[in-house]
């Protein structure tokens, strides 16, 4: 692209933007891995930190690795970790299996219906989450919605367990998150030219192998940014497992904010967090470069 | 080619919808239920709606959150569009990457994590600059304006990059000056995406209870924080009818935004 004289007067605002997030976004993580490394103390703020400046002219580093050795040595926080994981993983999973034939049939319906369709799906994105996830306890609880149609209907002779395990928790991963699988993967498969099908099936490929050689590759761009929309947002996901967890379904996440409001122990909230960016990092650095694409082509 | 298969993609939307809809019709439904168990249907009633709206707390609530998420969505909506500019049209500067990677990181980053970092941010700062002093409705806003601006910026991106820049040209081939032609060319023709860049940011602020809880300080509980705390405490019907109203006003805000597209787009340019 050829420089434009309009724009070169605008750049140097170019700075606000960057400045901003330099000290919002990036700096925070520093300290936090600075205060990972520091010692849980009663006072304001509750801690120590690694670097003491206690007179003299040179700090004094006093390195405390013993947060992570925490992590490490006590199996609640390794069984989080793996929970976090298995019920991210999970969610991806069944979003992608739920969400691929959704944005199919919306990106395939009547031109004039795509847009009210994809709109439907953006919808419950604006209401409140809280609300969405508690919308599910009315649902599931003993004397909830279902088990009441079902014991109603002498299906059952007693309430099914429904609420506050692993399947309120997967379920409600997967509601509340369904809609960043539909968006990207409705943008690649609209995007989709029918006729590559047409002559899939002009030169004899039956209806599942015309899928499976051509739109499923195709779309491969639109489900990998799904996934990961989905993924690293769960792992780290809070509310769902405070509101519809049980004692089996600790997340890392609810780690995280127990050890910072209940334990007021901000360096082992710091400590998980940083254990939290590390199994997130790679994931985050494909999502950019998902979404760089995404954005690019839009 | 769709004929045979219409009857399938019929089934797999209306399922797909019922999915996504059925919790949310539950919780309208119950919000004109007469008992207080929640789940039992005991005659309609409007009694919710009237305790709901003397419940002094959860109005204070709602005025500081529409306060903070109409100030977070402002200053989101500024940094973003510079933000977004820059990404459309400045393929090359030093530390191109990194901004890259601070724009979008925000968008997937579990809220814990940009919660916790955002308060020992603030805390570091008050011990160092003695600013902000304390924490709350100020630090809430910084918070909010930080993640929302990121979700503006890649909005602003997609329609640049739509965006048909012979008619930029033709201004300034006219003689028009680079800032007038930013005002009077680009940014009214952008106008939808800048709206909805503002009302995400604005509904992602309302929303928000993790970062908040974080950064804000003993004097400023928002709306999601009192929501958070009845519901720990079991179903309330009050949450139910609150629940309502904010369906019901969200659905008019996306059905009037996406009016003003269609119509915009209509007879200008392609939609981004």
């Amino acid at each position: 692209m050829k420089p434009r004289r309009g724009n070169s007067a605008a750049w140097p605002a170019l700075a606000l933007p960057y400045f901003w997030l330099l000290v919002f976004f990036l700096a925070p993580f520093l300290i936090v891995a600075a205060i990972s490394l520091g010692q849980s103390a009663i006072g304001i703020p509750p801690y120590t930190p690694p670097l003491v400046f206690a007179g003299g002219p040179v700090p004094a580093l006093a390195v405390n690795l013993g947060n992570y050795a925490l992590l490490l040595g006590d199996s609640l926080y390794i069984r989080a970790y793996l929970n976090s994981l298995a019920f991210a993983g999970g969610a991806t999973l069944l979003c992608l299996l739920l969400g691929y034939p959704m944005a199919y049939a919306i990106a395939r319906a009547p031109r004039a219906w795509r847009n009210p369709l994809l709109m439907l799906v953006i919808l419950p994105f604006w209401t409140s989450f809280l609300i969405r996830v508690y919308a599910w306890i009315g649902i599931l609880k003993p004397n909830g919605l279902i088990n009441n149609l079902l014991l109603a209907g002498g299906l059952v002779d007693q309430p099914l367990p429904l609420l506050n395990n692993a399947f309120s928790v997967e379920l409600a991963l997967v509601y509340s998150y369904l809609p960043f699988m539909i968006l990207p993967l409705y943008a690649t498969l609209e995007r989709l030219d029918p006729a590559l099908l047409e002559a899939a099936t002009d030169l004899g490929c039956r209806p599942l192998r015309a899928f499976l050689a051509v739109t499923l590759p195709l779309s491969l761009p639109g489900i990998a940014a799904g996934c990961l929309l989905v993924f690293i947002p769960a792992v780290g996901e809070f509310v769902i497992p405070d509101l519809l967890g049980g004692p089996d379904t600790l997340m890392i996440g609810k780690v995280l904010w127990d050890e910072f409001f209940i334990n007021r122990d901000w360096p082992v909230a710091s400590a998980v967090a940083i254990a939290m960016l590390v199994l997130l990092v790679a994931p985050i650095a494909l999502a950019q470069r998902a979404l760089g694409r995404g954005g690019e082509a839009a | 080619m769709t004929a045979r298969r219409a009857p399938l993609l019929l089934a797999v939307l209306a399922l797909g919808y019922l999915f996504l809809y059925a919790p949310i019709v539950s919780l309208i439904v119950y919000s004109f239920n007469a008992s207080r168990l929640v789940t039992v249907w005991a005659g309609f009633s409007t009694r919710w709606y009237g305790e709901l709206l003397g419940n002094e707390a959860i109005r204070d609530a709602a005025a500081l959150s529409l306060e903070i998420a109409a100030m977070a969505a402002t200053l989101a909506l500024v940094l973003g569009t510079v933000a977004g500019f820059v990404l459309a049209r400045r393929r090359r500067f030093a530390g191109r990457t990194l901004f890259v990677f601070m724009t979008t990181a925000p968008l997937v980053m579990p809220e814990v994590i940009t919660g916790l970092s955002l308060l020992l941010l603030f805390v570091a700062l008050e011990d160092i600059l003695g600013w902000p002093a304390g924490r709350g409705i100020e630090t809430i806003v910084l918070a909010h304006a930080t993640f929302g601006m990121a979700f503006v910026a890649i909005i602003v991106q997609a329609r640049l990059a739509a965006f048909d820049r012979s008619l930029e040209e033709a201004a300034l081939d006219l003689g028009a000056r680079p800032w007038k032609v930013l005002f009077v060319v680009t940014l009214p023709l952008i106008a939808p995406s800048l709206l909805t860049g503002w009302l995400l940011a604005f509904t992602l602020s309302l929303d928000d209870l993790v970062i908040a809880s974080f950064v804000s300080g003993p004097a400023s509980t928002t709306l999601p924080m009192v929501i958070f705390s009845s519901v720990r405490l079991g179903v309330s019907p009050q949450i139910n009818a609150l629940a309502t109203i904010f369906v019901v006003i969200v659905s008019v805000l996306v059905l009037i935004a996406s009016w003003l597209t269609l119509r915009r787009n209509r007879g200008h340019d392609a939609p981004a």
